[in-house]
């Protein structure tokens, strides 16, 4: 399986990525060579193996719930480029 | 040609939790915009998620509640999208391996017909922030309170066939989630908001025509609203030999007509892999056990017992068992009057009447279930008749103090002495011999007049049942 130009094109737009033509090159070299060696995977009898939802063969740790953060607004929207009346702001977002 | 719909809901509800899916901040409504937003709510590098116990503890209990199969290894998904509500960037949600699978619901029509809906599955996801457009000339305010809100999204099979089942489907699935605790149910507040597939084809095809999704209706009553004029719509269009188009589409309450949402018209591309911040959630047998020891008795079960302990008709009991509150007010009554029936016909009667005028939910009932007990009491002592009672009742809202209490101040106790009303009914007789001769000759009729003045001249004080004693006994007696 391969990528063309128009995959990368639409994959770097669905992440907000800004390529060049020359980095779209590059970027579909790399993904079809990870989808080569993902072709070569392809080819492994998996059959009886369950597939695999993370890499640590562990299971997740539950937390409790309680409230354990405080109000911390001040400090954290100091941090943002635009802020007012307690918002953080943004460029206009249109519907 | 005639036409078949098939909808399909998909149900956010979100969960009563103190804190957030992944993070230790406070979910408390209504608080100023950003203060319940800490460092992994707003996606600061280096915060990593911990999974709230409790919510996928309300996750299972909603999906044994439903007879749903309860998995016992679920995985969490990214689902990547950009908004400024979002930001990391990616929704945590569980896209092949949700915690709940396959259930049922059944509903129950106003005919008294009752369906049994299919549940696909039910997913644990984390909700978006507010976007406010409206506060700022050129900039859109961002409000992350609610980013990280837990959320149980439940999603029905395409298998209701009219905006009423689907009605139906919302109200008990609203019914039962409040029963078991896991949300407040307040649709006013965004607790629980749904989604329609909706789509049509000529009755009889078994493919499924082309949908239309209608976002964010979050009423009972605008669910059947947009139901009906995306109906409506779509049958307009394919009788014109025209096509529907699959679409996102969203319900305008005000102009009542659904209109397509021009961001969505590119296809979602969501981009989901496994979430790698967190591990499978894996739940065993005794978690299991632990959360059905939990479960209370069911709006079905309860009403199949209020039929079978009080006597009370099949729909009185859905009624009154389909509201959590009113089932327990209606049997405090019940237990402190003795008669059921009598007190299921208040609760539902007056009681209701009156909630439901002052917008007031039952447990903020000014008459307490305790009080409303004795009034009920003193019509089954026969101290007063229901007529009376009704007027009690009026003085009861009106703070004029209990049941007892205004019967002794306004004198409204009933006269049951034999003597007392025959003496009335003795008057009464007297005073219209016109009517007494109507009645002799058999206009049967004139009963009810008699008994109308009787009543009148006791200032509807006179035991009714004796005073249709006293009257036939004395009109027929010559």
């Amino acid at each position: 399986m391969a990528i063309e130009l128009k995959d990368v094109e639409n994959i770097a737009h669905l992440a907000r990525l800004q390529l060049s033509p020359a980095e779209q090159q590059e970027a579909q070299n790399s993904i079809n060579n990870i989808l080569h060696m993902i072709d070569q995977m392809q080819a492994i009898d998996t059959a009886g193996v369950e597939p695999l939802a993370h890499a640590y063969e562990a299971s997740q740790r539950l937390r409790e719930d309680v409230v354990t953060e405080h109000d911390q607004r001040d400090v954290l929207l100091a941090l943002a480029p635009n802020a007012d009346r307690g918002l953080f702001l943004v460029p206009k977002v249109l519907e | 040609m005639e036409w078949e719909t098939v909808i399909g809901l998909e149900v956010h509800v979100q969960l009563a939790t103190a804190s957030k899916l992944f993070s230790g901040t406070s979910t408390r409504f209504g608080a100023e915009p950003n203060t319940q937003a800490n460092v992994f709510d707003l996606a600061l590098p280096g915060t990593l998620p911990v999974l709230n116990g409790k919510a996928v503890e309300m996750a299972v209990k909603f999906g044994l509640a439903v007879g749903a199969q309860i998995n016992r290894k679920s995985v969490f998904d990214r689902k990547n999208y950009f908004y400024p509500d979002l930001p990391k960037g990616y929704q945590t949600s569980q896209l092949d391996h949700p915690t709940v699978g396959k259930g049922t619901l059944t509903i129950t029509m106003e005919d008294g017909s009752t369906r049994t809906i299919g549940i696909t599955r039910a997913h644990m996801e984390e909700d978006a922030g507010k976007s406010l457009h409206e506060e700022f000339p050129t900039d859109t305010g961002i409000d992350l309170n609610r980013a990280g809100t837990p959320l149980l999204e439940i999603v029905s099979e395409p298998e209701l066939r009219n905006a009423k089942e689907a009605v139906a489907y919302l109200k008990k699935l609203h019914s039962l989630i409040v029963y078991l605790g896991i949300s407040d149910g307040d649709m006013s507040q965004g607790s629980m908001r749904c989604d329609a597939n909706v789509s049509v084809r000529p009755k009889g095809e078994s493919k499924f025509g082309t949908r239309a999704e209608i976002k964010n209706i979050n009423s009972f009553r605008f669910v059947e609203k947009a139901i009906n004029i995306e109906v409506a719509r779509q049958i307009d269009i394919l009788e014109d030999g025209g096509k529907i188009v699959q679409e996102t589409r969203l319900y305008d309450a005000v102009k009542n007509e659904t209109r397509s949402m021009r961001s969505k018209e590119v296809a979602n591309d969501y981009r989901y892999f496994p979430e790698p911040d967190l591990l499978p959630v894996v739940i065993d047998e005794a978690f299991i056990a632990r959360i059905k020891a939990t479960l209370p008795e069911l709006p079905d079960i309860k009403s199949q017992r209020f039929q079978s302990q009080y006597g009370l008709s099949p729909y009185d009991a859905n009624v009154l068992a389909a509201d959590l509150h009113v089932a327990a007010y209606f049997e405090e009554v019940a237990a402190g009057c003795g008669d059921a029936k009598l007190s299921a016909n208040w609760v539902m009667g007056d009681l209701q009447a009156y909630l439901n005028k002052a917008e007031i939910d039952i447990s903020k009932s000014p008459i307490a279930s305790t009080a409303l007990a004795n009034l009920v009491s003193r019509i089954v002592d026969n101290t007063i008749s229901s007529k009376i009672a009704k007027a009690v009742f009026e003085a009861m809202l009106n703070g004029e103090g209990s049941a007892d209490e205004i019967i002794a101040a306004k004198g409204l106790k009933q006269v049951t002495d034999t003597g007392a009303i025959e003496k009335v009914v003795d008057a009464v007789i007297a005073a219209n011999p016109k009517q007494v001769e109507q009645y002799r000759a058999g206009g049967e009729k004139v009963f009810a007049f008699f008994v109308g003045q009787v009543m009148k001249e006791s200032r509807g004080k006179a035991n009714p049942v004796q005073v249709n004693e006293i009257l036939l006994d004395k009109l027929t007696a010559k």
